[in-house]
């Protein structure tokens, strides 16, 4: 009984601990802790994949490092899926999520959403070119292949009404458009540029055949309580510098991301030389 | 029915509890559709295996060598594998090696879509267990009985379905109870293949309301009810196959 009562008094005092962390200011903990903990992908090339040594490297792992060496601390990259980030976030297992985000209402009700945004992404699919596919409403009653928790699933399927299939990460979904079960993969169109234009000869036959829609921005992400926090506003001031600099037009190019109108556009508006 | 989507929406506004499949008739939809494809897909799966267990199981008696080593193949290759692995294996590696179909807008696709190895796949999978239940049975008959219906004229076969199988599939029902409850379970492997059911539904609705809280309790209470109405229809069944005197 003893012993019991020992362990519930640990637990509690555990608990209790957590709780008192989460309600500390995040930059002062991320400080203290000496090192930041991001959410990034792992595969969604190029913005944060696996190198052949099994790190996660990319464009926006290159955020990310920028980010930490500026606070002075390491970088601890924990891999997250669009279905997890948010919780992943709000559970304080990771400080910040930078990983392709589409900055959306819905979603700025629940994560902190950092502007000027780094980004910004467009719909398109990556098809087979024996599959013919010359416009979006050419999709109706077909099977599409999409990945969980991207915001453009529920916009494409109630537009044009394809018969989605969605699998829980980009390796599962092109491997099944691979094998013939779906006539097209929805995704980011820099994601199938960079497929495409990888080399494998195993996209030889494929191709992106639409036009690009919906164009979205992505934001990195933190908890709505550190959005005015010294950590958001860090972040903020960050992410001017880096539309200022030109370092995001830099790292598209080195990453052979296609340029992006949104950042030239932010370059000049933010007085960038 | 206005009143209740109403009351769902106040309660999402007011208290943070975003129960979209309440209210919203797309997610509705999508819920509604996972309820039917898991219940479709138990059912069918279940229906399956208690199939091919039984076939299984007397093949296992067999005379022929080849036959029993052939079920002993069947059943320790799918009992030894996770259910998860043999259906991306199936998915992603076997089905692209068949012959292919139309799709009907002038290409091609696999014979088999994804339920379909889902139903392969998870039949599979149970039957290998509901042989070894079955075998389970059949072995508690005690011999004098085989041989009593032998005495009787029984051929192998009659003997097996009149007298062998109904004794060893009372002594095996809570086995079987056990596994097909399991396999009902099972089927939210699905989700890893994009079969629409409702760990599927579920996460297509909470990765985008983000409401994963509410969505994993809807999901919890809703397999507890499907299941507990499984288990209420294996208990029924058991009692009417209760043989005064005969096991417990």
């Amino acid at each position: 009984m003893k012993r019991i009562s020992t362990y519930l008094m640990i637990a509690i005092g555990l608990l209790a601990s957590i709780t008192v962390a989460a309600a500390q200011d995040t930059l002062a903990q991320i400080k203290q802790r000496g090192t930041i903990i991001v959410g990034v992908k792992n595969d969604y090339k190029p913005w944060g994949f696996l190198d052949p040594s099994g790190k996660i490297v990319g464009m926006e792992t290159d955020l990310v490092n920028d980010i930490a060496n500026r606070i002075g601390v390491k970088a601890e990259l924990v891999p997250v899926t669009a279905a997890n980030r948010m919780e992943f976030l709000q559970q304080g297992r990771i400080d910040l999520v930078v990983a392709t985000m589409g900055d959306t209402e819905a979603r700025r009700k629940v994560v902190g959403m950092i502007e000027p945004n780094y980004y910004a992404g467009a719909t398109n699919v990556l098809a087979p070119k024996s599959a013919n596919l010359k416009k979006w409403e050419d999709l109706k009653d077909r099977k599409v292949c999409a990945v969980q928790g991207a915001y453009y699933n529920r916009r494409v399927s109630q537009l044009y009404s394809p018969e989605m299939v969605v699998f829980p990460s980009v390796p599962d979904a092109l491997n099944a458009l691979q094998g013939g079960n779906c006539v097209a993969f929805l995704f980011d169109d820099t994601l199938i540029v960079s497929t495409l234009a990888g080399g494998d000869s195993k996209w030889a036959n494929y191709e992106m055949p639409l036009v690009s829609e919906d164009p979205q921005l992505w934001a990195m992400g933190v908890r709505l309580s550190d959005l005015d926090s010294p950590f958001g506003k860090l972040l903020k001031d960050i992410s001017v510098e880096w539309h200022k600099s030109g370092k995001l037009i830099e790292l598209e190019k080195k990453w052979g991301i296609k340029s992006s109108p949104y950042l030239q556009e932010e370059h000049k508006k933010l007085g960038g030389s | 029915m206005q009143g209740m989507a109403d009351f769902f929406r106040w309660l999402a506004d007011a208290h943070h509890i975003n129960l979209t499949i309440f209210y919203d008739s797309v997610d509705q939809k999508r819920f509604l559709l996972g309820l039917y494809t898991t219940i479709w897909l138990s059912a069918v799966c279940i229906v399956m295996s208690i199939l091919l267990g039984l076939v299984g199981a007397a093949m296992q008696g067999a005379r022929s060598r080849i036959v029993r080593a052939g079920v002993q193949g069947f059943v320790q290759f799918f009992r030894n594998t996770p259910p998860l692995v043999q259906l991306a294996f199936f998915y992603f590696a076997v089905s692209t090696l068949l012959p292919t179909v139309s799709d009907g807008h002038g290409g091609r696709m696999p014979m088999i879509n994804n339920t379909g190895w889902a139903v392969i796949s998870f039949s599979l999978f149970a039957a290998a267990f509901n042989i070894e239940i079955f075998r389970s049975g059949i072995e508690a008959v005690p011999r004098s009985t085989v041989e009593a219906a032998e005495a009787l004229g029984y051929s192998r076969t009659k003997a097996y379905v009149y007298v062998i199988l109904p004794l060893a599939f009372r002594v095996c029902f809570p086995a079987l109870g056990n596994n097909l409850v399991n396999l009902v379970k099972t089927t939210t492997l699905a989700y890893a293949i994009g079969v629409p059911e409702l760990l599927y539904a579920a996460a297509q609705i909470w990765s985008e309301v983000l409401n994963v809280r509410e969505m994993m309790w809807v999901l919890l209470i809703t397999y507890i009810v499907i299941l507990a109405a499984l288990v209420f229809v294996l208990d029924r069944w058991e009692r009417a196959l209760r043989i005064p005197g005969y096991s417990a």
